[in-house]
């Protein structure tokens, strides 16, 4: 059933054991330019979506009478100047964990759409467990604390991890499920039993400060930043340099050529899901022991959401996904604070983010058209359009021998 | 069991409870209904419809200010479904014509539909949420006047009756015309409807922009009916459940309507426990639809069907 | 009906080059060609499905433009695909209304009827309300001919409609032509074998890297000799060049394999290589299963499989290579019980499959040639250490295999997807002779491959008689007669007989195909 679901944008750059690929293979060019042209096509395909998204969004504010420029301005200032970085480089570490787990998972081609639900559930036991951890010491209670969150993410994805493996039941449908689940679950945890006592608004007791996460000497950014980019670089190298890595991108490029050349399929998913939602579950803990400390009830932030574009744009390659979400970190710190200044919800932002999903869709099938040599408008349309005096070729999957 | 519980008991059966529970049932599963009908009809034509939470809810909030500034229910309605449908025609253009991925463009969709609708009624109403006045119902003669079912069922808004006589158009549409086999030939081999001469691009667009009005209709239902409100994100996952829904009864419509009501039902539970006295938090009551739709995956999970070529775009002559 | 200049180039190749022809009412035109002649796009622009570059379409002397599959539909042209059109889970009646009508309300009763009156005139027996999927592959394809024929055409074009056929289908088949060409029909009929055009055609044109080289009218074909007449399309079809040698070559070494019966018969006695005792595996979807199966590869033998497609075979295939598991029986490898191993411990062990389904299992288009090499050696030494690839172990094996098997490939970086049919064969040729096969099954290993890479791969099947062994699962007749040793005849899932091969073994494999399939037919009917 979603063994169909293919994604186009699937990485072409996997297992790099050859050059990019391109499709201009006929005609010969030097290696080095054509890896200057590749990379300069990859750059552009990247940051064009962004940009046009950002000027469609501008629109989208003068129409509601607001100032672009001031909009963005403010997220400038809110997001970079006067050490408002290091918040944004906090923010940026549960976007990057989650944005690690979902490219595990997508590179097999699996769509675990359960992050608000594994996130949460992980940062409610964190908030819950760690008031009891208070005499232990400080770097065994974070260990701990880290370790519960990545089980509870895990653990959160089984139901649907087995429903795919064994019955093929469609997993976008089945995680979407679980995470309201999850939802609830968390809520219910949070205003029941992890309930602060003291105080009569729903939420947990607070964590105090020195059994939060350490800082990096000298800022404010705690090492929860330098987790992430850790996981990132791990999971670059599992995907480009491991056995693992070459069978999950196997069993999302042709499921049907990975039961054919003997990967255990149904082991790999259930990993691909394991392994993606204990980074799910590590970003809450990174999240909750950096900078919150404490959760509130129906509270969600809905990391993942956001995420997904960036990771599309990264095409699933962990190490491109950590500027786009430096990016992102920056437009949703400061966009606090522009959006507030503009007198606008900061759902602002999930308009931002579904227009560079939408741009990152076109501009990827201009990019295909132009890849397999045809023309960009579709049959129908050319048909419609098409002039009794100009004729061009019509598209064909049929390749040259 | 103490003596509170059997009162209890014996209160969930009073009229009153069951009166709420039904009425609520509807009221809940309405906008579930339509949803899953429109999606009973993309899916069938091959088009995975992740979009529908976004479609509804821009059905929701232009339905909203359609009815709240034209003081008319039948505009609000009419532009409701408008919305959903405009929401629909971009999928309609990037994944039915431009054969894109259809699961990004939907989260795209249903990511932009809760970001502008939450900013439109930001910028428009500030943090106030008006209320519509109560809505206009349609009682039925004679068998409004039963007992429990009467004043529940048949004493409705006209949408109501509307999707449920939509439902049967469905079974007639699917079943004995021809719309209903291209529909099910674009889902199931749709090179074979190409090759018999039907456009597979008009027919797929077709059938995602109906679930786009249907879609918009049930949120535009949600606002001024059901909540007669309109809040950012108010549909809660609706569109998500109903895409199961209609997995399940595997596009049947008649099925889709007992499965929507039945979800509606256990939405409403809440409202019917709390009149009989029963506590239960509305954290458990918001997450049982859900605990209910995963049981049932996991129970009927090898009979759920989806067509062939479902969320595959149509390209001539690829293979 | 004319065509005339039709030319049609794909990015790298031109399929159709001036390519002109007329069809004429109650005609048989043949057209004849080697896979990737051009014949299919040809096919494809009659349909409406492409649109030529240049060129015209004459309908009754006037110039028209097919735009789409509905067009041609609407200048009286109906085609049956090579590939069925019909929708499975549709009932007949439902298939021959889709698309039929403007109109909201289907007309079942009245389809019912015109259904009746076309079963008729074909002399054939339909169920109106079974679903299509549940026919017998020889009545599907007389649905389709009906569709094709239900908006009153005048032109039926059917491509390379015996490939799915049973001998006694075609027979059929040839009969409902002979109708259809007495009511005044021009009929198209591509094909790639010759012995179908010289046995139907009344004008036989033949195609050769998209151009026609030559086109016989009936007078002509009224008046040569048989065995001038093929001596003619041969040249025809493979130009004067020695690639004619090649095709006569390969005409003639079906008799040379009969006649070689006595060295084959010294390759046996081997010990047993692979041995299925009673073996029993699901189907899945429309495609049987196997029930009850026994048989038996001897060491330095080619077992061949024959039957017509959809019989079994896929099952049959995977059960052996651990892609399915079985329900029921035995299998051992080689003495040994495998029967609980996954695919890559019997790939380690060697045991080998060499698919049928090249892009859609075999590689992964995506990965380039050097990986797809040892796509079934993932996390193996020496390409794999500690579970870190090692790039030159990879690429050194991978240029090796890339010369010794003769793959064109502009290099190893290549993505697999972007070759060409017959060099994605090579490629998997490659991955499971290489590093000590031991018994390989093959499954249809030279569908749709040119002539060179075909007689390139039957050779690779016949080397495994030294000491190795094969199973080759195929649907041409011709193939398994050249190849094997013995041909086990596979139907509805079971072996219905098994046949040394030799003089006379094709009628026999002929009749136990018949035997069984009519049989299934009557159950369909």
């Amino acid at each position: 059933m979603s063994e169909s679901l293919q994604f186009p944008a699937h990485p072409t750059d996997v297992v790099e054991v050859s050059p990019p690929p391109t499709d201009e293979a006929n005609q010969p060019l030097r290696p080095r330019s054509r890896r200057a042209a590749a990379a300069r096509d990859t750059l552009i395909r990247s940051v064009a979506p962004v940009i046009l998204a950002l000027i469609t969004g501008g629109i989208l504010l003068l129409i509601l009478g607001r100032d672009p420029l001031t909009f963005y301005g403010d997220i400038w200032q809110g997001g970079v100047q006067q050490g408002s970085w290091e918040d944004s480089a906090m923010r940026a570490a549960p976007l990057l964990l989650i944005a690690v787990g979902l490219i595990v998972v997508f590179r097999a081609n699996i769509w675990n759409l359960g992050y608000n639900g594994q996130f949460l559930i992980g940062a409610a036991l964190i908030t819950g467990v760690a008031p009891h951890l208070a005499g232990t010491p400080i770097a065994v209670s974070l260990i701990l604390l880290f370790l519960i969150a990545m089980l509870a993410g895990a653990a959160w994805t089984i139901v649907p991890a087995l429903l795919k493996a064994y019955y093929g039941t469609n997993e976008i449908i089945t995680t979407l499920m679980m995470s309201f689940i999850g939802i609830g679950v968390a809520n219910i945890l949070v205003k029941g039993p992890f309930q602060d006592p003291t105080v009569n608004i729903p939420q947990t007791r607070v964590i105090p400060l020195d059994r939060m996460l350490p800082s990096i000497p000298g800022t404010r950014i705690h090492i929860g930043v330098l987790v992430a980019l850790a996981a990132a670089v791990i999971a670059h190298f599992v995907a480009t340099r491991t056995s693992f890595g070459l069978r999950l991108h196997v069993l999302g490029a042709n499921p049907r050529a990975a039961a054919h050349v003997g990967l255990s399929v149904r082991r790999l998913i259930l990993y691909a899901f394991v392994v993606s939602g204990a980074l799910v579950g590590a970003a809450a803990a990174a999240d909750i022991l950096g900078v919150w400390g404490y959760m509130r009830a129906n509270w969600n932030p809905g990391y993942g959401d956001t995420v997904i574009p960036f990771v599309f744009l990264a095409r699933l390659n962990a190490l491109a996904v950590i500027p786009f979400i430096a990016f992102f970190a920056v437009l949703s710190n400061g966009g606090d604070l522009a959006a507030s200044n503009a007198n606008l919800p900061t759902d602002f932002l999930l308009v931002l983010v579904a227009l560079i999903l939408l741009f990152m869709t076109v501009i990827e099938y201009f990019g295909r058209q132009r890849d397999l040599g045809r023309s960009y408008l579709t049959p129908g349309l050319r048909r419609a359009l098409r002039t009794p005096l100009r004729r061009r070729p019509r598209e064909s999957q049929e390749v040259a021998p | 069991m103490t003596a509170l519980h059997v009162a209890a008991a014996t209160n969930i059966f009073s009229r009153a409870v069951l009166t709420s529970l039904l009425a609520g049932g509807v009221l809940a599963g309405v906008p579930l209904l339509l949803t899953a009908l429109g999606e009973s009809i993309s899916e069938r034509a091959g088009v995975l419809n992740l979009g529908l939470e976004g479609m509804m809810l821009l059905g929701a909030y232009i339905g909203f200010v359609g009815a709240y500034y034209g003081h008319s229910e039948v505009l609000g309605f009419v532009l409701g479904a408008s919305g959903g449908a405009l929401g629909a025609s971009l999928m309609v253009v990037l994944c039915v014509w431009l054969g894109l991925d259809q699961i990004v463009v939907g989260i795209a969709i249903t990511l932009a539909g809760e970001g502008i609708t939450s900013v439109l009624q930001g910028a428009q109403f500030g943090s106030s949420y008006p209320r519509l006045g109560a809505p206009a119902n349609l009682a039925i003669p004679v068998v409004d006047h039963i007992p429990v079912v009467g004043s529940s069922l048949f004493n409705e808004s006209p949408i109501v009756y509307i999707g449920v006589l939509f439902a049967g158009f469905l079974v007639w549409l699917f079943r004995s015309t021809n719309i209903g086999l291209n529909l099910r030939a674009a889902g199931e081999k749709p090179e074979a409807l190409d090759a018999a001469g039907v456009s597979v691009i008009a027919t797929r667009s077709w059938a995602v922009l109906s679930t786009g009005a249907l879609a918009g209709l049930g949120g535009a239902y949600l606002s001024i009916v059901a909540a007669g409100v309109f809040t950012p994100f108010m549909t809660q996952g609706q569109g998500y459940m109903a895409i199961v829904i209609c997995m399940l009864a595997r596009g049947r419509p008649l099925w889709v309507v007992f499965g929507a009501f039945l979800f509606g039902i256990s939405l409403s539970i809440a409202t019917a426990l709390q009149l009989a006295g029963v506590n239960i938090s509305t954290d458990v009551i918001n997450m049982l639809p859900f605990v209910a739709i995963m049981l049932a995956l996991v129970i009927f999970s090898r009979s759920s069907y989806l067509p062939p070529a479902l969320a595959l775009p149509y390209v001539r002559g690829a293979r | 009906m004319e065509l005339l200049g039709i030319t049609k180039t794909f990015p790298g190749v031109v399929a159709n080059d001036e390519v002109s022809l007329a069809l004429r009412r109650g005609e048989v035109h043949c057209l004849l060609g080697e896979n990737g002649a051009g014949k299919s796009t040809l096919m494809a622009i009659l349909a409406g499905m492409q649109q030529p570059d240049e060129g015209h379409i004459r309908v009754d002397g006037r110039e028209t433009a097919i735009g789409s599959p509905r067009a041609a539909l609407d200048h009286g042209i109906g085609t049956v695909y090579q590939h069925s059109t019909l929708v499975g889970p549709l009932t007949v009646v439902e298939n021959l209304l889709l698309g039929d009508s403007r109109a909201i309300r289907l007309n079942v009763a009245g389809a019912r009827r015109r259904l009746q009156e076309f079963a008729e005139m074909l002399g054939v027996e339909i169920d109106a309300e079974a679903r299509a999927d549940e026919l017998a592959l020889g009545r599907q394809q007389q649905v389709e001919i009906i569709k094709a024929l239900w908006r009153g055409s005048r032109v039926l074009v059917l491509d390379e409609p015996t490939s799915m056929l049973t001998p006694q289908a075609v027979d059929e088949l040839q009969k409902v032509l002979e109708r259809l060409k007495e009511t005044g029909l021009a009929i198209v009929f591509i094909t790639h074998k010759l012995h179908e055009a010289v046995a139907l055609a009344d004008r036989i044109s033949v195609l050769r890297e998209g151009r026609v080289t030559g086109t016989l009218d009936p007078v002509r074909l009224q008046s040569i000799t048989p065995s001038e007449l093929e001596k003619e399309i041969v040249r025809l079809m493979f130009g004067d060049s020695d690639a004619a040698g090649e095709a006569s070559e390969l005409k003639v070494s079906v008799e040379a394999a009969e006649a070689s019966e006595g060295e084959a018969q010294s390759g046996r006695g081997g010990e047993a290589a692979l041995e299925l005792q009673n073996a029993s595996a699901p189907g899945d979807g429309s495609q049987p299963g196997i029930e009850d199966i026994s048989l038996t590869v001897h060491l330095g033998e080619v077992l061949g499989i024959a039957g017509v497609d959809g019989n079994g075979q896929r099952a049959l295939a995977e059960v052996i290579s651990g892609q399915r598991r079985l329900k029921r029986g035995e299998l051992h490898f080689l003495g040994a019980p495998i029967a609980s191993m996954g695919v890559a411990q019997r790939e380690r062990l060697g045991l080998r499959y060499v698919t049928d389904d090249r892009l859609g299992e075999g590689i992964v288009g995506g990965l380039p040639v050097s990986v797809n090499l040892v796509l079934k050696r993932i996390g193996q030494a020496p390409y794999w250490r500690r579970g870190r690839i090692r790039r030159e172990a990879i690429e050194r094996d991978a240029e090796q295999l890339v010369s010794q098997f003769d793959i064109r490939t502009p290099s190893i970086h290549q993505r697999a997807g972007t070759l060409s049919g017959g060099n994605i064969q090579k490629l998997l040729l490659a991955r499971e002779l290489s590093s000590d096969a031991k018994v390989v099954v093959f499954h249809k290993p030279t569908y749709g491959l040119d002539l060179k890479t075909t007689r390139t791969v039957r050779r690779m099947i016949g080397d495994l008689r030294d000491g190795r062994a094969a199973l080759l699962i195929s649907t041409d007749l011709d193939e398994l007669l050249e190849v094997a040793d013995r041909i086990a005849v596979l139907s509805r899932g079971r072996i219905v007989g098994t046949v040394e091969n030799g003089p006379g073994a094709a009628e026999q494999v002929g009749r136990l195909m018949i035997s069984d399939v009519s049989l299934g037919m009557e159950v369909a009917a």
